[in-house]
């Protein structure tokens, strides 16, 4: 058995590239993911566990079964990718903070404990901020702020919910935790549900993922969301409330992402659509369900990953990702293209593609449940995918218009990572039986049969139909240079201008007040004047010293008054 | 011409379109055929009506443009609202 943390590679990677330049920093890059994924699909077999203890706590740093070595592989794929297509960068500090956040990521699907998750769930949070700041712009400094405002946050609940877990149950352990644990359980689960974008928490990911670097966003689409499907998975499978949680964060999101511009902010709206079929799968929590949960989690990383790198390469030759600015680019960027469309038809769950294959189970799942009108809604969400992440994500972009913008096809180092997860999109796509194969719980399911495919097929089309007809009627919506208010407007707007409201509502109430007591002592001086008293000028003109003088004169007298008494007596 | 360089690109040509867009339209075609054709199971009653997926899709595809469209009425603002 094995006795080292996988986590432990990559931050000696995030160390070794604090130091090296150039070749060896980029094969270092390169090779961890590669290195740690035949490490963990090797070494590490389902029951290997390592405990270590601190201060009479016994905690476990590594406890591997299938569903957290699932998670594992997926991470060293997306880090194996989204290290290759940051070859090209230079910054130092986004090498360190991806292969730490990376790291991060694995040690906390590992950990055996609430104490060890709630320590990779804090280096989560700080490692990821980083790939926000890199961006180095004013907006980008303000989003990574907020942005770490919610993680910490998610961290504190999560700390605060395992010391009452602990004292309740007597233990750490991270298993089914549930909400029947009273507080204990509804403290862990907002931590998660923060991380996981419920609605209404959910801004930090529409707010903070647009702004990071061209590279650090697709690091951060792999991670924080995932690890939280993950810790749902493990400590909530079968709450009925995150089926409702979950159908929501499904159907919201695509609303906005029609009308939004920047299309990096379109993909983090689908990112949030996309969590809430795993997080309903969670919700439901038959084996099934749970099975296509983490299946979608694993083609989901892949594919909008993939999306994430195209529209980052053309934010990166253009130097724009606005939907209005774009248009034509099929003409210079003809491979980005290629490679867009793959994972616009993997996320959309087209027959032979990899959401295909895992969504469906999902909505297998809600059919045998009997969860009629939660269907119809997920059926809703899945036309709704397509129409924003599969139809308008390469339209506006590369086609549409021609908006005259004449660039280069992307670096080569993007479209070989590209193409790893484009390579990939259409394996898991047309070889289920591989991604099967891993799946934490027992199932026989098969997704390819004439139901399945004909049903897919016609909902896409005619979907894409209406898309057509829409445009054809001037019905679409342009893409307009806006922002569109969200949850995040409370705070981003209602809370300050309340504040700010506060403040000036104060500074006036103190103005006022000081005005009308001026006035009255003014007032009163007036009276005064007018008053035959006021002749007697008192000790207005007098000089100061005369009335030192004076003073010391009583008080001598005082002196001298107290001694002869003293005398006296 | 002074965009002599500029080399015609495949939907430059209004033909390509077209015909991209009537392929699209008769698999759309074949797709209801097929619907009739081929046996579904069902596993909801309103997946009986026939070509159920392909009017869903569609229907759903208008409401979400047209309610987002209405959605722009009310939370769209200018591109520097927060920045101001």
């Amino acid at each position: 058995m094995s006795e080292l943390p996988p986590f432990l590679l990559f931050f000696a990677a995030a160390l070794l590239s604090a130091f090296t330049r150039g070749l060896p920093r980029q094969l270092i890059l390169v090779a961890t993911p590669v290195v740690a994924g035949l490490y963990l699909w090797q070494g590490i077999s389902p029951g290997t566990d390592l405990a270590y203890s601190v201060m009479g706590y016994e905690l476990q740093i590594l406890r591997a079964d299938k569903l957290s070595l699932l998670f594992g592989y997926l991470f060293c794929i997306a880090s194996f990718f989204g290290a290759i297509y940051a070859l090209h960068v230079k910054d130092t500090k986004q090498h360190i903070a991806g292969m730490t956040y990376a790291g991060s990521a694995l040690g906390a699907v590992f950990s055996g404990d609430l104490i060890t998750l709630f320590i990779f769930w804090e280096l989560l949070a700080i490692s990821s901020v980083f790939l926000i700041w890199a961006r180095g712009t004013e907006r980008a400094l303000k989003a990574g702020m907020r942005y770490l405002v919610y993680q910490v946050l998610s961290g504190v609940l999560l700390l605060a919910g395992a010391l009452v877990f602990y004292n309740q149950t007597g233990t750490l352990e991270f298993n089914h935790i549930g909400l029947e644990a009273g507080v204990a359980g509804w403290l862990i689960f907002i931590a998660f549900g923060i991380k996981c974008a419920f609605p209404f928490l959910h801004t930090w990911l529409t707010d903070g993922y647009p702004e990071a670097t061209v590279t650090g966003t697709v690091f951060l689409s792999a991670f924080t969301t995932k690890v939280a499907v993950y810790s749902l998975a493990r400590g909530f499978a079968g709450e009925e409330i995150l089926v409702y949680i979950g159908v929501t964060m499904a159907c919201f999101p695509i609303f906005y992402a029609v009308i939004e511009n920047d299309l990096r902010r379109v993909l983090a709206y689908s990112l949030i659509n996309q969590v809430g079929f795993m997080v309903t799968g969670v919700g439901i929590g038959t084996a099934l369900a749970l099975n296509g949960a983490v299946a979608h989690a694993f083609s989901d990383v892949i594919f909008k990953g993939l999306l994430f790198m195209s529209m980052g390469a053309v934010l990166y030759r253009v130097g724009n990702i606005n939907g209005s600015d774009l248009g034509g680019l099929y003409k210079s960027m003809p491979k980005t293209t290629a490679l867009c469309v793959i994972g616009a038809l993997s996320i959309s769950a087209f027959p032979l593609f990899s959401g295909f294959v895992s969504k469906s189970m999902v909505m297998t799942a809600l059919m045998q449940e009997n969860h009629g009108y939660f269907w119809l809604l997920m059926l809703f969400a899945s036309a709704g995918v397509f129409h924003h992440a599969g139809i308008k994500i390469p339209y506006f972009a590369f086609f549409h218009h021609d908006s005259g913008i004449r660039t280069q096809e992307a670096p080569t180092n993007m479209l070989v990572a590209m193409s790893v997860a484009a390579f990939l999109c259409l394996f898991i796509g047309m070889q289920p039986q591989y991604l099967y194969a891993l799946l934490p719980w027992e199932v026989d399911y098969w997704p390819y049969d004439v139901t399945h495919v004909l049903a897919q097929t016609q909902l896409l089309f005619f979907s894409a139909l209406a898309f057509v007809w829409l445009n054809k009627q001037g019905l679409y919506p342009p893409e307009l240079h806006s922002v569109n208010l969200d949850a995040e407007w409370f705070y981003r707007r209602l809370i300050p201008a309340g504040t700010h409201r506060t403040v000036n509502f104060l500074a006036r109430a103190k103005a006022s007040v000081v005005t009308t007591v001026t006035n009255q002592i003014q007032g009163a001086q007036a009276q005064f004047d007018k008053s035959p008293l006021a002749k007697y000028h008192l000790s207005e003109s007098w000089p100061t010293g005369s009335m030192v003088f004076w003073i010391s004169m009583i008080l001598a007298f005082l002196l001298l008054d107290i001694f002869s008494l003293g005398l006296l007596a | 011409m002074s965009d002599e360089k500029e080399k015609i690109h495949i939907f430059d040509r209004q033909e390509n379109v077209d015909r991209l867009l009537k392929g699209f339209y008769a698999i759309c075609i074949l797709l209801v055929v097929l619907d009739l054709i081929l046996h579904r199971h069902i596993g909801f009653v309103w997946e009986k009506l026939p070509a159920f997926y392909a009017i869903y899709g569609f229907v759903a595809c208008v409401l979400l443009v047209v309610i987002a469209k209405k959605m722009r009425n009310v939370l769209m603002r200018g591109e520097d609202y927060y920045d101001e």
